[in-house]
């Protein structure tokens, strides 16, 4: 499990994330909501090591993110950032195979070739793997990403944002296999997404943040219905129940609640 | 491939030695057109080495270190080392000079941290920039010291002063090329951004500083042996880039036989357009060579807009 415990962080004198404390238990998915500016990113960045730690404790199965060495962490612990610029001409099948780099440190065996084989299966990629990533759509470049991460083979998953330009029927897709992913080989994924009812629908444990804080935390069923949206999105939302799951209709304002 | 550039390039160097009439002694092809052959073979391959390593840590197709700041730094380190050390060896002058072109690097490389990253073709500017300002420091202290010719000598590469003895520190550059290539995943994975590096696992710190040390003792010890030759290290990687993509393991190989072999081309002409007189490579590779530029840079401007 991931330990966050009193993480405080300010970028140029502003305050993200205030003394935030939580516990991500392994296995399953976790997805993290909250407005613009919640601090969501900067977590995800913080318990990859990707931003120094400035103050407070983050621990992954035990071992503490800013001692363990990069290397080893790297055979533990993947991330996936929001906005991946990549200006290296590589193709498909390189990127991916890149993702087994802390496995095999450039001399990749027979069995790191079968996780690209079945990165790329999983996201669909196998009549792209010899395209350009400069040659791909923001969707299909998006996948490649995700496979590549996924091709790491690591315990923990941290995606920022990995439904970002998909279209309805990828996106979809993408949430099934990680799920089936979490299922069948005990992963951890924790995601950021923006379409609450992905997470309403997909994820084991909602945790949502606001303005820096933790502001709740739960099943679905316990954050995704409208007085809970209301706190942390400060916007009404109605709520309806469609196959099990909770959902929100986000869209169009609701009819207002009538007191009684 | 590889060994089949090297073997076009050397036939076609003997056959250019052949059409100055000088083929057939043994001496000069020993004493001087093996060394020059080598030299050239050496620099172009961990030119076009350096160019493409360059390319990595900056994460910029428009760089190389002879026109942003490395190849003017070592050249300004070369003329420290003649003015207050006149007497020592070269050897201590190209440490001299390598350890300049490291101090000018990493001020380039300061410098890129505070750009704009959607701006890649400020890359290109701010390092011709620097290398104006370090190159004008050198030639105010060149025109000083009274030591102007030595400084476009160091500038402009040739290879008709390689004979047997001035050249060997040369194979240093293959040296670095090597671990270049064993370093070649590494290369990669930081072309891809310190994110992208730090998640799997590299150790970001060590391999920027392993790539500016080989980059710049590269184009330290080919200023100091042969001078300086812009846009080699420029051209050869972004042509290299077109076909095979960036994923340096198998670039590198291609990168190296297409960098001696351009330049053993250069050479040639160099020494055919003229003869008996020589055009030195700095400039026929500096005509192309610009060529060459102009049409990438054009060509991918259309090609980036989508």
């Amino acid at each position: 499990m991931i330990e966050i415990s009193h993480v405080s962080h300010q970028i140029a004198g502003a305050s993200i994330l205030n003394d935030v404390s939580l516990t991500i238990p392994r296995g399953g998915i976790t997805a993290l909501i909250g407005p613009n500016g919640a601090g969501k990113s900067t977590l995800l960045s913080l318990i990859a090591r990707l931003t120094p730690l400035q103050g407070g404790q983050i621990t992954v199965d035990g071992a503490d993110v800013t001692t363990t060495p990069t290397d080893a962490l790297a055979r533990r612990l993947s991330i996936l950032r929001q906005d991946n610029s990549v200006a290296a001409r590589l193709t498909v099948a390189d990127l991916v195979g890149f993702g087994r780099y802390p496995h095999h440190k450039g001399r990749p065996s027979p069995e790191d070739h079968a996780y690209v084989e079945q990165a790329l299966e999983m996201m669909g990629l196998h009549p792209l793997s010899g395209r350009f990533l400069d040659e791909l759509s923001g969707g299909q470049r998006q996948r490649a990403f995700v496979a590549m991460v996924l091709a790491q083979d690591t315990d923990y998953v941290l995606l920022d944002e990995p439904l970002n330009n998909l279209d309805m029927k990828h996106a979809r897709q993408m949430m099934e296999r990680l799920k089936e992913a979490a299922r069948v080989s005990g992963k951890s994924f924790v995601i950021v997404v923006h379409d609450i009812n992905f997470a309403a629908a997909y994820a084991d444990l909602i945790v949502a943040l606001k303005d820096g804080r933790l502001h709740s935390l739960g099943t679905p069923e316990e954050i995704v219905n409208r007085p809970c949206l209301r706190d942390v999105f400060e916007l009404d939302i109605a709520v309806e129940t469609v196959g099990g799951h909770p959902f929100a209709l986000h869209q169009i304002a609701p009819e207002p609640l009538v007191e009684s | 491939m590889a060994g089949l550039s090297l073997m076009i390039g050397a036939s076609d160097m003997n056959l250019g030695a052949v059409f100055r009439g000088e083929g057939d002694d043994a001496l000069i092809l020993l004493a001087s057109r093996i060394p020059r052959t080598l030299a050239i073979i050496l620099t172009g391959a961990s030119m076009a080495i350096s160019g493409l390593i360059f390319q990595m840590l900056t994460r910029n197709k428009f760089v190389e270190p002879a026109t942003a700041g490395t190849a003017e730094s070592a050249g300004l380190g070369l003329l420290i080392a003649v003015a207050l050390f006149p007497t020592t060896s070269l050897m201590v002058k190209m440490v001299i000079a390598a350890l300049c072109a490291i101090a000018g690097t990493l001020l380039f490389l300061k410098i890129l941290d505070r750009l704009p990253p959607r701006e890649p073709l400020l890359v290109p500017l701010v390092g011709l920039m620097l290398g104006g300002v370090i190159g004008a420091i050198g030639t105010f202290f060149a025109y000083q010291l009274d030591l102007l010719q030595y400084l476009g000598i160091w500038t402009t590469g040739e290879f008709s002063g390689v004979l047997r003895g001035r050249y060997e520190l040369l194979w240093l550059t293959g040296g670095l090329a090597v671990i270049g290539y064993l370093f070649a995943d590494r290369f990669s994975i930081m072309g891809m951004g310190r994110d992208v590096s730090i998640t799997l696992g590299l150790n970001y710190r060590t391999v920027m500083w392993t790539g500016l040390i080989i980059v710049s003792v590269t184009t330290a010890v080919v200023v100091v042996t042969v001078g300086a030759i812009p846009f080699l290290g420029l051209i050869v990687p972004n042509i290299v880039s077109r076909i095979m993509g960036d994923n340096l393991r198998a670039a590198v190989p291609w990168a190296a036989s297409l960098g001696a072999g351009a330049l053993l081309l250069c050479d040639i002409i160099g020494r055919v357009i003229r003869q008996p007189y020589e055009i030195p490579i700095g400039t026929i590779f500096g005509v192309i060579g610009s060529m060459i530029f102009l049409y990438l840079l054009l060509g991918r401007q259309s090609h980036a807009v989508r």
